[in-house]
């Protein structure tokens, strides 16, 4: 245990409010602003991957590691759709899983915010939307509020995303 | 590179009456393909399993535009590839007929060529008989039944409409008659920021009694959608086939393309790739042990893990230009250099990570409340890692050390010693075990190839090979061995690529690792094999 704690003060804080990702600080402050106003502080975010290569997830985690912390904005990741305010979809929408992407989509309770993450959300990407398996892109199923570019967008991408969707 | 005819194997098919051809368009020599008569497949299936080889893949190919015969007809073969430790890999192929393609199941003598096998129904309409397990695999429920899309007779381009008719089909999963026991579906859309599947759980009170995999969710038609780009539009796509190990499926296609072409890359960018595939390794395994940690609890493992990982993204957007390593190689070589400072930071970082990481295994091993909680739990013993040929740390933890590495020993691999960390018990443990000895070993090797980087080009111009010619290459990416095949038709173009992902197999040792824990142990123990969706569904 003194290991422990050793090594967590050892490491001290690392969340940024560093000059090194000002930009990301100054989104996030921001963010949490229009979180309050309109979400009462908490805005719950359900992630469907539609078909991603795994690459947006990757950087969906990264958001939630102690640099970003994204969670100290006031965005938190949900298990069930019931409770979200947000749908995040990452991917091209494969044929197999439109379904599943429509029943999560009808799950949630109104507003519902649809922000497409990723070149494959906006577009198809690389995978192409003139492909047998790919029912089209994110907006071509359900409606969308939101895209962010990238393959994959950065967390900062991410998190201006989400404040370009609410602000 | 180029290396003599490897004949091993067909002199052994030989012996037993199983004759063959070598195919002069298929490169490279050293794993040579070999043509076989139908009737002797499942026959050359045993053979190789009574040589100690392990089954690599089993797909299948249509001849390409260049290839048809005087009726506009075009040839279907199915193929398959094995490994030897000393004999490395060998391919076999034969010619099925196309009006009724049909060849015979090779799972009973390898049981983990049943889903592949499955997927060549399901896209080649081919009837695999014998085959064990008859039901849809990628191609889901609601698919038209002639809907093989990868047939060039199949409209690739057009997304497909599910068969009205067949909207209240469902999958058959296994079933318990027995009133106690009660069934969990779990997915396709998991509770994290995970890939989707579906996971059915038989279970009795807390305990796991039978859990079974339905993929094919991601499935995008990846294969299909490779045919007619160039090698060099094509690596995007191959990097892209499983975003966490970028790396290694580039530079999967990458050697399958050169072995075809003929061409050798440059030393500098032999051991560039060398670095990044190991930082890719040491990234993901170093993401993985905090994952791992986090859904036993322990969620200080998790934030350091998650704060190492993000210094190397950090870095890897300074150096190489992207954060997770996406689209550094290229056909013939890599896309970026380094300088000399780049060098000494690269260094600098591999050996502070490699010091921070063994101080937390210190403290990892020190906290009995996770030690409890992974030692045994999720156990894969000796004889199933080697019935299903389990890749990568789900091998190595349980006994089965295949390591392309070692094996093929593609440079950079032949300029230093790879170590094996050899785990025999096959739980959590044992493959967190492993993954922190990789992470020792790939640092000592990224460190070793920066402090001798050869001068020089970081690539060779990139010719492609004539229609026809076919190339095969065996990496080791963080998750185990990547299997690519890459062929070529008109115009530059690829008219075939197969890939398989070390999570075709590695899936399979899931469903068994999970039959003697408790339901809340599911995901520990899933974590510990992390599993590709997207490399396995294509
Ligand atoms: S946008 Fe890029 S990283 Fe994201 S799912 Fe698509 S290919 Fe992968």
């Amino acid at each position: 245990m003194i290991r422990i704690l050793h090594q967590v003060f050892q490491t001290g804080t690392i969340t940024e409010p560093l000059a090194a990702s000002d930009r990301f600080e100054r989104l996030g402050n921001r963010l949490q602003e229009e979180i309050r106003r309109r979400f009462q502080g908490s805005l719950a975010v359900r992630l469907v991957d539609a078909g991603s290569c795994n690459g947006c997830e990757l950087e969906i985690h990264a958001a939630n590691n102690p640099y970003y912390d994204i969670e100290r904005f006031g965005i938190h990741f949900t298990a069930s759709p019931r409770f979200a305010d947000l749908l995040l979809v990452t991917g091209p929408v494969s044929i197999n899983m439109q379904t599943a992407l429509e029943m999560t989509y009808d799950a949630m309770p109104a507003p519902k915010l649809v922000l497409a993450m990723g070149d494959c959300a906006a577009n198809c990407g690389l995978f192409g939307c003139d492909n047998y398996a790919i029912a089209g892109s994110v907006a071509d199923i359900i409606p969308v509020d939101g895209v962010i570019h990238g393959c994959p967008p950065s967390p900062t991408d991410l998190i201006q995303g989400i404040l370009a969707l609410l602000a | 590179m180029t290396l003599l005819s490897n004949t091993w194997f067909a002199e052994r098919l030989g012996d037993h009456g199983i004759h063959s051809k070598y195919l002069e368009d298929h490169h490279p020599a050293h794993m040579p393909c070999l043509e076989i008569r139908r009737l002797d497949w499942a026959h050359a299936a045993g053979e190789a399993k009574r040589l100690g080889m392990r089954l690599v893949a089993v797909w299948a190919a249509e001849a390409g535009k260049h290839d048809v015969d005087a009726e506009g007809r075009r040839a279907l073969y199915s193929y398959m590839a094995f490994a030897h430790p000393e004999h490395r890999h060998a391919l076999l192929r034969t010619e099925l007929n196309g009006e009724q393609p049909q060849i015979h199941s090779i799972s009973a003598h390898f049981i983990a060529a049943c889903r592949m096998e499955r997927t060549m129904q399901d896209m080649f309409g081919i009837d695999v008989t014998d085959i064990p397990d008859n039901r849809r695999w990628i191609k889901h429920e609601q698919w038209p039944e002639t809907a093989y899309g990868l047939r060039h007779t199949f409209d690739g381009n057009t997304p497909l409409s599910p068969d009205p008719q067949r909207a209240d089909v469902d999958y058959d999963f296994l079933a318990s008659e027995s009133e106690s026991v009660y069934e969990i579906p779990v997915g396709p859309v998991h509770a994290g920021i995970i890939e989707p599947g579906h996971f059915r759980f038989l279970a009795v009170g807390e305990q796991i009694l039978n859990m079974e995999e339905r993929l094919g969710f991601v499935h995008k038609g990846i294969e299909r959608a490779m045919k007619g780009r160039n090698a060099i539009e094509g690596i995007r796509l191959a990097a892209r086939v499983s975003g966490d190990s970028t790396v290694g499926h580039a530079w999967a296609f990458a050697q399958a393309c050169e072995y075809a072409a003929d061409i050798e890359i440059p030393p500098r960018a032999r051991h560039l790739r060398g670095v990044l595939c190991e930082r890719e390794r040491i990234a993901n395994h170093i993401g993985d042990i905090g994952a791992i940690c986090n859904d036993a609890a322990f969620a200080f493992m998790h934030s350091q893990c998650a704060r190492l990982r993000e210094e190397m993204a950090r870095l890897n957007l300074a150096i190489f230009g992207h954060r997770l390593l996406m689209d550094t190689l290229k056909p013939g070589g890599v896309r970026a250099d380094v300088n000399d400072a780049q060098i000494q930071q690269l260094v600098a970082q591999t050996q502070s990570i490699a010091d921070e990481v063994e101080h937390l295994r210190a403290i990892y091993a020190d906290t009995p409340s996770i030690q409890q909680r992974v030692i045994g739990a999720g156990r894969v013993s000796v004889q199933e890692a080697g019935d299903l040929g389990l890749l990568g740390y789900a091998g190595r933890a349980s006994g089965h050390y295949p390591d392309e590495r070692i094996e093929e020993g593609y440079p950079p691999y032949d300029t230093l010693d790879v170590p094996v960390p050899e785990g025999k018990l096959g739980d959590v443990a044992t493959r967190v075990w492993v993954r922190f000895e990789e992470i020792a070993a790939a640092s000592r090797m990224v460190v070793a190839w920066l402090q001798q980087l050869p001068g020089g080009e970081i690539a060779t111009p990139w010719t492609a090979p004539e229609a026809g010619v076919s190339g095969f290459a065996a990496i080791e990416s963080w998750r185990g061995e990547i299997a690519a095949w890459v062929r070529f038709g008109m115009e530059e173009k690829i008219d075939r690529y197969f890939v398989r992902d070390p999570s075709v197999i590695n899936w399979l040792g899931l469903e068994l690792a999970v039959r003697t824990v408790p339901v809340p142990d599911f995901p520990l123990v899933n974590k510990s094999f992390n599993c590709s969706y997207s490399g396995n569904d294509l």
